[in-house]
């Protein structure tokens, strides 16, 4: 007995949904980050699954080429939290809510 | 045993996203973080894409949660989260929009008849199938993300660096 692909379909849509509650519901900077990565992974795992499924090997190129930009935005992002933090002492989305600095 | 198998990973995973986005400390985000990404890689395995679960155990696993927590740990003072919501019923909109979101994939994905994974072809998603993928019709994207990670370094160097340039 296999598993089918829909299974791992509907696995990746919880885990997207849970990625998006994430990121409307907190508002520490550092937890919407990991759920944006948690969006992105459940993505992965829908590309692996059809990349299966077709059998072509396009989807695994493709997951590898969001993990580069997930590599790329972590950095970039964090970078960004630390220069909030110095100068506003706060991590919490809700207090900076201004476009000007 | 597959069956067996993609239960465990998908509880994980579904475990690991709950406690991702639930637990009130950062740190207990990070370490649910790091099980998803565990799990998955196992899912992957089972997916036979040997080449990308080794590079998610390395690069998320490795790479990426250990900057998350090195994060935590550098603004240890203040990380927790004010009580007063200012938009009012922000959850609760939130809850039933992601709610109806999962209702509406899940909806789509039961409209699709349901298939079996086939059997992979020979040698499927090991790291000469996605290597040569990558160096021969995926050449330009792949030098393209050298420039993104440069870039994504330097950027990283000049918002990281202390306001009043470089002493």
């Amino acid at each position: 007995m296999t598993v089918p692909l829909g299974a791992y379909l509907v696995l990746s849509a919880a885990l997207f949904t849970m990625g998006v509650t994430g990121v409307l519901v907190r508002r520490n900077a550092l937890v919407v980050f990991m759920s944006i990565e948690l969006m992105l992974n459940s993505v992965n795992l829908s590309f692996i699954a059809f990349a299966r499924q077709l059998g072509r090997i396009e989807g695994q190129v493709s997951v590898f080429f969001v993990m580069v930009i997930a590599a790329v935005e972590v950095v970039v992002g964090l970078a960004i939290i630390i220069a909030i933090f110095r100068t506003r002492d706060t991590v919490d989305i809700d207090d900076v809510d201004l476009l000007r600095g | 045993m597959e069956v067996i198998l993609f239960a465990a990973a998908a509880l994980g995973a579904l475990a690991g996203g709950v406690g991702v986005i639930a637990s009130r400390p950062p740190v207990r985000s990070a370490l649910s973080l790091l099980l998803v990404l565990g799990s998955l890689a196992v899912l992957y395995l089972l997916l036979d894409a040997q080449f990308i679960a080794a590079l998610q155990v390395i690069i998320y696993a490795g790479a990426i949660v250990v900057l998350f927590l090195f994060v935590i740990m550098l603004l240890h003072a203040r990380t927790g989260e004010g009580r007063t919501e200012k938009l009012r019923a922000q959850r609760t909109v939130a809850y039933v929009l992601a709610a109806g979101f999962l209702a509406a994939i899940v909806t789509v994905l039961r409209t699709r008849p349901a298939t079996e994974l086939g059997a992979a072809p020979e040698g499927f998603g090991t790291a000469q199938a996605v290597g040569t993928s990558l160096f021969t019709s995926y050449v330009l994207p792949f030098e393209l993300a050298s420039v993104v990670l440069l870039v994504g370094i330097i950027a990283a160097v000049v918002i990281g660096r202390p306001a009043g340039g470089m002493r």
